[in-house]
């Protein structure tokens, strides 16, 4: 999910439990050999930088000049220059990422699971369109129009100081505009599969759609709920440009273009800090993945199928 | 089926729903009164200012977000309120905006609009010649902040300090109490400074301008302080803005977006004015500005095309290396190869920007101990775009392998089976039967994937920035540009200037090409039907 929208693999998610059936060809020794060499290479072309990164991380010699594979005197020395560096504040871009992903997911999700509920439970006119609007506006990349949206928080901050460049507000509402789209489309894909009668008979009972939302719906989606929240979170966390576009001091920068930051200067004598911090950074994310691979993409397949 | 809503809403009794409507219905009037009023006061200012483009997006939230509150009928919309003002505001405007912009001068010094642009050279002061004069006591904050005392030629005084200038008496506020020549010995948080430590700190004093206009003032010498006059006034009649310092009418043009003198002189900041198709007349017809372009684009158009064939390449091997329960430790390699995919893309092109440096990285190095030679990754255009195509497999190949071996599994084992009996070896079988299955089904994720590569700004440029750099072009451009860094370059790099309308036009290029592309994935997928069936 690093470098492809969500809508793809969703659809790889769909692809892939349409069929889980072991083929039965027939198949002789060497083909297993050259099915495992090709593992091994395949394998090792993922980890090759991954491997060299981690060893950068623990030379305390920290350029890239004196990269070795395993470093002498490993230790701990570039994460504590991460940690007390003052012209490079790591925490600050971690709690400031933290800060502008959980925002955007909870925001999010709420924003999301009131537009699918409307659009899975009411029948109102206009409804197909706005959601047919909704899949099509996600087609342009909003990457496209980030001097249209530089411009406007340069503007809105001459007036609300907040909603300005530099700072995270912008950013948050940014992220939430990108994303929205095509989670509606899957929450609502959700709620679709959670029977009708449910609610009806609440309705009957005179309860109102405000009450069916929030005691009815809201607990049996839960699950959905975490999966959307984890999307946004992760990709809003992921993210690069925009952040760099808007955002101008180092004390806001959000982790990724804080990083980056180590790049503009004096990249190779970074290097063993950029090291460990890229893998700090990296961690939550790929943990993240790790464990919940599945869920995640069985939520996103359970949500879609029904939908 | 249709939910009637007016029916359902809290029916206890009659008299208890009214009730309970009634207050409901007085805090969302409460609510939007309060919420209307904020809005029209930022209205109000962006429109004063001339800001109207942004005043369109506020105005259409308004506008919803009141509607859709007080009309029951539209109940059902009410719940797309959160939803809908964010598309306004990021999606609908940003589109409009950037097609807006692309027919005018919007770049640097020509970024407000001409009302801001006005009410910021009316912020200029200068010390006009002769007038009143006041004589003056300097005060010093620890931190080095000053405020002066000033006695005019009535005995008037006045406290000026870094954003205010006041008519107080000894006593008040912070002021203290007046010594015998009227002056007060101190203010609070302020150091009174000697005549000595005056003269140290006239340097400091020189050029400060105390209070804001058009009160305004600024220490002459020694013994006096006067008064900043306004430097331009803007006549309307007229549509021109009149230094009064050096008597010169500069005239507004709207052709440019300055304020010009009769001599040619331009006042910045300019403003930002229409200029109809010139952006894309640049784009076209100027050489200068379409050989860049066209070599960007093609690079582009090779760029996502080579992407998605490496990666797609790869990535089916490997599954089909895979597409075997008889390989060992299936699941743990899985997990091992989607690290790529898993790490956040910035740090993954960033880690190989240090394996690639061509002096210090890991892979030139070897490769030189080796066969004593290695490529310049760095410097060579052609073997830039290698690396970065090297890096861009490096995190795609792992969506491919998960899409194609989902999409292998679902190729029905007896096709193989016939296709076996009729003679056919494995390598026919995978030309004839296997890659065409296949692309009937992951085809429309592989147009798609070109559409994202087409605009893969994220492995682009955290990579060379667009270098190494092409000779002589007016514009920032670079051969491992794509057209989404080209536009943000153009945009945002500093050195030549930001042209934000130029940027817009080459965007609005790109839009139609990725709707083009976007219409074809539709026409493979049938997307549309599909959304209609489930609708």
């Amino acid at each position: 999910m690093s470098n492809l929208p969500d809508v793809l693999t969703k659809e790889a998610a769909q692809q892939k439990t349409k069929a889980a059936k072991p083929s039965p060809r027939r198949r002789n020794r060497w083909g297993l050999v050259l099915r495992l060499l090709v593992a091994v290479l395949a394998v090792a072309f993922a980890l090759f930088p991954i491997i060299w990164i981690i060893s950068a991380s623990f030379n305390p010699a920290g350029s890239l000049a004196s990269q070795k594979l395993i470093p002498d005197n490993a230790s701990l020395e570039n994460y504590q220059t991460l940690l007390n560096d003052p012209i490079h504040p790591f925490l600050r871009w971690v709690v400031n990422s933290l800060k502008v992903s959980s925002i955007t997911a909870i925001l999010g999700v709420i924003s999301i699971m009131l537009s699918a509920y409307s659009f899975s439970r009411f029948r109102f006119k206009g409804r197909r369109q706005l959601m047919l609007a909704l899949l099509l506006i996600q087609v342009f990349p909003t990457l496209l129009m980030f001097v249209a949206i530089f411009y406007l928080f340069q503007q809105l901050g001459q007036y609300i100081p907040a909603m300005g460049l530099n700072q995270h507000a912008p950013l948050v509402l940014t992220y939430l505009g990108t994303q929205m789209g095509i989670q509606i489309w899957l929450m609502k894909g959700f709620f679709d599969s959670i029977p009708r009668d449910i609610d009806e008979s609440a309705l009957v009972d005179g309860a109102s759609h405000w009450q069916i939302f929030w005691r009815l719906i809201f607990p049996l989606a839960r699950p959905m709920i975490v999966i959307v929240a984890l999307l946004v979170f992760i990709a809003s966390y992921q993210e690069f440009v925009l952040a760099s576009v808007l955002l101008k001091d180092k004390t806001q920068y959000t982790l990724m273009v804080g990083l980056y930051l180590f790049v503009s200067e004096n990249f190779s004598n970074n290097w063993g800090v950029f090291a460990a911090g890229g893998l700090l950074g990296a961690l939550p994310i790929v943990v993240l993945y790790q464990t919940l691979q599945d869920q995640i993409i069985g939520g996103l397949t359970a949500g879609a199928v029904k939908g | 089926m249709t939910v009637d809503v007016q029916r359902h809403r809290g029916s206890k009794g009659p008299l208890d729903a009214l009730s309970n409507n009634l207050g409901r219905y007085v805090l969302v009037l409460l609510g939007l009164a309060v919420l209307d009023a904020l809005g029209i006061w930022l209205l109000y200012r962006l429109l004063r200012d001339g800001a109207w483009p942004v005043a369109l997006p506020i105005l259409a939230i308004l506008l919803l977000i009141n509607v859709l509150n007080l009309s029951p009928k539209l109940f059902p919309v009410r719940w797309h309120i959160p939803a809908g003002a964010i598309v306004i505001l990021i999606i609908i405007f940003p589109m409009v905006y950037t097609f807006y912009s692309a027919f005018t001068n919007y770049s640097d010094g020509h970024i407000l609009s001409k009302q801001q642009s006005i009410s910021r050279l009316e912020q200029d002061t200068y010390l006009p010649e002769g007038g009143t004069t006041y004589s003056w006591t300097a005060y010093r904050s620890p931190e080095g902040e000053f405020a002066l005392w000033l006695v005019g030629p009535e005995g008037e005084d006045y406290l000026a300090m870094r954003d205010s200038f006041e008519d107080v008496e000894p006593g008040e506020g912070i002021v203290g109490p007046a010594d015998e020549e009227g002056i007060p010995a101190e203010l609070e948080g302020y150091q009174r400074l000697s005549r000595v430590e005056v003269i140290k700190f006239l340097p400091d004093l020189d050029g400060v301008k105390f209070g804001q206009p058009p009160d305004q003032v600024q220490v002459v010498n020694l013994n006096s302080v006067a008064p900043l006059v306004q430097r331009y006034t803007y006549n309307e009649e007229r549509d021109a803005v009149i230094d009064q310092r050096e008597d010169v009418v500069y005239y507004a043009d709207e052709e440019v977006g300055f304020f010009i003198s009769e001599e040619g002189e331009q006042l910045q900041p300019g403003y930002m004015v229409w200029n109809g198709l010139y952006n894309f007349q640049r784009l076209f017809s100027s050489s200068a500005f379409r050989g860049p372009f066209l070599r960007i684009f093609a690079w582009t158009i090779t760029f996502a095309f080579l992407s998605v064939l490496t990666t797609f390449a790869l990535g089916l091997l490997v599954a089909i290396a895979f597409n075997d329960p008889l390989v060992p430790g299936r699941k743990i390699i899985r997990s091992l190869l989607l690290i790529p995919y898993t790490l956040p893309g910035i740090i993954g092109v960033l880690i190989w920007r240090g394996l690639l440096n061509p002096h210090l990285g890991v892979i030139p190095l070897t490769l030189e101990n080796w066969i004593g030679w290695a490529p310049p990754f760095y410097t060579h255009p052609m073997w830039a775009k290698v690396g970065i195509l090297i890096i861009n497999l490096w995190l795609g190949y792992p969506y491919m392998m998960l899409i194609s071996s989902g999409a292998l599994q679902a190729i029905p084992e007896d096709i193989y089976d016939a296709a076996a009996v009729d003679g056919a070896n494995s390598w026919q079988q995978f030309w004839n039967i296997t890659l065409p299955l296949l692309l009937v089904s992951v085809g429309p994720l592989l147009i798609a994937s070109f559409v994202f590569n087409f605009n893969n700004f994220a492995v682009i440029y955290p990579f060379l920035e667009g270098r190494p750099p092409m000779a002589g072009t007016p514009t920032p451009a670079g051969h491992t540009d794509i057209l989404i860094s080209y536009t943000y370059r153009i945009a945002f790099e500093g050195g030549r200037g930001s042209d934000y309308a130029y940027a817009a036009a080459i965007t609005i290029v790109i839009f139609v090409i990725v709707a083009v592309l976007t219409l074809i994935q539709y026409q493979f997928t049938r997307r549309w039907e599909e959304v209609s069936e489930s609708v």
